[in-house]
């Protein structure tokens, strides 16, 4: 427990003195990120504002680098955390870099004034989130990808040793989603800040974290590394998902699969087909697909969109057997539509079932795309 | 790039010179213009010698001494007092349109000046300007509360407002019930102080309400820090180490102190506390309460000087109540500030 950090001993959280979530036991290493993933109103953010003291804990408390979090006062709390939190500022007439500069109130004399130290800081802050350009600009005139990077620099410049960040993506165009976060791992890694974060996006939040809390509205279901808790039986009954919609590879999920009997024949691989089950998918359309080999990037997105899926061990030729049960499946659809991908020795069999198709009549070939 | 309402760090010292020295400018112009005018007319020189060396003819040093220089030194202390106390409001609030007068407050003060008039001077001969403070302090709680405990009720910000006005309503209606079956002589004097005057000042009570609105002053000031961090919003200043529950309280003390003793002395002013910091920070192009705490300061006593010239010498020898004034440079201000706010946005 030597390079522990941040750890909550029996943190029970909630309001009013009724405790929503008990019992949260986690720790976390000095520079690792931490997230706080789980459904709308599970209590991400009331387990963040106890953390930041905004809110009183029901029982149990936080330690910050060995120092309590209930025994501290907000002015102590205040040198070693900081926050950006999701309550738009209301300040007006401010420019970026005087909301920047807030940071520096735990440093500032009684009357707040800046030092030229502090100001350097500022800037150094303005400039670690690429964000000098902005310090004159009107806060409230810049758009949201630029506010949070400002509010991250706030925060930056308040020198913490740990900063919590409730939801801080949302409202986020993808492009600054991956920016903010390549951010926060950058500043995790060099200045060995901790962060802990709530995020929505799964997806991410598996590529971004070290540490990962499931918050399931009355108790944290799971803790740990994003390989142990990004598993479809963790995060299926996490969200409420239908069992199978979420990838584990892409962090991703898909649209429920249509019901009913196939009456189509997807004959794809290497990617091609991905496009087709989507569109058979929003045309309601089940369907059958094959012959995939297990490692073909077709071969996780046929499983949850497809009604059947023939597959094969890569790296050997498709068995005699797969083939004829494709065929057999093949011979109930009045569709078959083959996409444009490469067929060679081991995938041979493919060929064959494409001239059954074409003797059928029931082959429609395409390219990529409709 | 969008218009930008602020400008750049190196710009800021000039302007922020520029405007101090322009109310100190009009400051001191409005002074000796004041005492200029009025129905006996003094040439400047003469001013110059009876305020530095105490000499002239004795019915001008008389009016400089006794009537104009109390009432000049009341209106331009109380006005800033004013201002400050709308300032602190709009900062407890968050909202650019909270002041004394729009939430009750001072119409509070003035109720309970006016019942503590009443009931004290069947009892005691005279009441002590302190006396008077210390009732005007415990009205302006006591609306405060009410606004305090509505807007626990009331999250919308402009309802917590119409709740204001309610209040201000009924207690100026008691205080006029009140006023109107007193018996007493004073009644006279009661009527003008709960329109708002600046009239009638004396030197106890200039003594009084200065070392009051001083020491406010100076503590508003040394709060300039906290106010700022809870410019950012309550969350924001907590986490940069204000104690945001006692700061608040803090807040409350002073702004209903300072209003309470304005209302104690000149009676309850419209606008000043609401126009006059708006008008600053659009001046200064910062809201920054380091410099917008001492500008409003002086703002509030440069505007209620105008508005208390114009009051007295506009239809002389008629006195206009110096409300009657300051709303009518001060709604139009606030006016527009609304529809800045709502329209320009889009």
């Amino acid at each position: 427990m030597a390079n522990v950090y941040f750890r909550t001993a029996d943190l029970s959280v909630g309001y009013q003195g009724r405790a929503l979530i008990e019992n949260i036991n986690i720790s976390l290493e000095k520079g690792e990120i931490l997230t706080l993933i789980g459904p709308n109103g599970s209590g991400k953010s009331t387990i963040l504002k106890s953390i930041t003291k905004h809110l009183a804990t029901i029982g149990g408390d936080s330690f910050v680098a060995d120092g309590s979090v209930n025994a501290m006062t907000y002015r102590q709390l205040s040198r070693r955390m900081a926050v950006v939190l999701t309550e738009r500022i209301r300040g007006e007439l401010l420019t970026c870099y005087d909301v920047v500069a807030t940071g520096r109130y735990p440093y500032t004399n009684t009357l707040g004034l800046l030092s030229p130290e502090d100001r350097a800081k500022v800037m150094a802050a303005m400039e670690s989130v690429h964000a000098a350009e902005l310090a004159d600009r009107d806060f409230t005139a810049i758009s949201d990808g630029q506010r949070q990077r400002i509010l991250l620099a706030r925060a930056i410049c308040q020198e913490p040793e740990i900063i919590v960040l409730d939801e801080p993506t949302s409202f986020l165009d993808i492009a600054h989603k991956l920016e903010l976060l390549t951010l926060l791992r950058a500043m995790a890694k060099e200045k060995g800040i901790t962060v802990i974060m709530s995020l929505h996006e799964i997806d991410l939040a598996q590529k971004v974290s070290d540490k990962v809390m499931c918050v399931s509205g009355e108790t944290i279901s799971h803790f740990g590394t994003p390989e142990a808790i990004f598993r479809p039986e963790i995060i299926e009954p996490l969200y409420g998902i239908a069992p199978g919609a979420y990838n584990v590879a892409f962090g991703s999920v898909e649209l429920p699969a249509p019901t009913g009997t196939p009456r189509t024949f997807v004959l794809c691989g290497c990617g091609s087909g991905i496009p087709v089950f989507r569109r058979l998918q929003k045309e309601s359309r089940p369907f059958c697909a094959g012959i995939l080999f297990t490692n073909d990037i077709d071969y996780p997105v046929a499983r949850q969109l497809a009604a059947r899926v023939f597959t094969a061990a890569p790296f050997a030729p498709i068995p005699e057997a797969v083939y004829e049960e494709a065929l057999a499946a093949m011979k109930q659809c009045d569709t078959v539509i083959v996409t444009d991908f490469p067929i060679a020795e081991t995938n041979g069999k493919v060929a064959a079932l494409i001239a059954e198709a074409r003797k059928m009549g029931t082959l429609r070939e395409e390219g990529i795309g409709p | 790039m969008g218009q930008s309402t602020v400008q750049t760090e190196k710009s800021r010292p000039a302007r922020y010179a520029a405007v101090f020295a322009g109310l100190l400018i009009a400051l001191a112009a409005l002074t000796v213009w004041n005492i200029n005018s009025g129905s006996v007319h003094i040439s400047v020189p003469d001013i110059a010698r009876i305020l530095f060396l105490r000499q002239g003819d004795d019915t001008a040093l008389g009016i400089v001494w006794k009537l104009r220089l109390p009432r000049i030194i009341a209106a331009a202390v109380l006005g800033g007092g004013l201002a400050l106390s709308g300032f602190l409001m709009q900062t407890f609030f968050g909202n650019p349109i909270a002041g004394p007068f729009v939430l009750g407050i001072s119409s509070g003060s003035k109720l309970c000046v006016a019942l503590t008039m009443i009931v004290a001077l069947r009892f005691v001969p005279f009441v002590t300007s302190w006396m008077m403070v210390l009732s005007a302090f415990a009205g302006a709680l006591l609306a405060m509360g009410f606004v305090l405990l509505s807007a626990r009720s009331i999250r919308q910000m402009s309802m917590l407002l119409v709740a204001g006005i309610m209040i201000s309503y009924i207690c100026s209606a008691v205080t006029e019930f009140v006023i109107t079956f007193a018996r007493d002589s004073d009644i006279v004097n009661l009527h003008t102080w709960s329109q708002g005057s600046f009239s009638g000042t004396k030197w106890e009570d200039v003594t009084v309400f200065t070392w009051i609105i001083a020491a406010c002053a100076v503590a508003v000031f040394l709060l300039a820090k906290p106010i700022g961090a809870y410019q950012l919003g309550e969350s924001y200043a907590q986490s940069m180490g204000v104690n945001v529950k006692r700061f608040r309280v803090v807040l409350i003390l002073l702004s209903s102190l300072i209003a309470g003793c304005v209302t104690a002395f000149a009676g309850p002013i419209s606008f000043v506390g609401i126009a006059v910091p708006h008008l600053i920070k659009l001046l200064l192009k910062t809201a920054k309460p380091i410099v917008v705490i001492p500008a409003s300061f002086l703002g509030g006593a440069v505007f209620c000087l105008l508005c208390d010239y114009i009051a007295r010498t506009a239809f002389a020898p008629v006195e206009l109540s110096i409300s009657t004034v300051t709303a009518l440079f001060g709604a139009p201000v606030v006016i527009a500030m609304l529809i800045r706010r709502h329209g320009g946005r889009g």
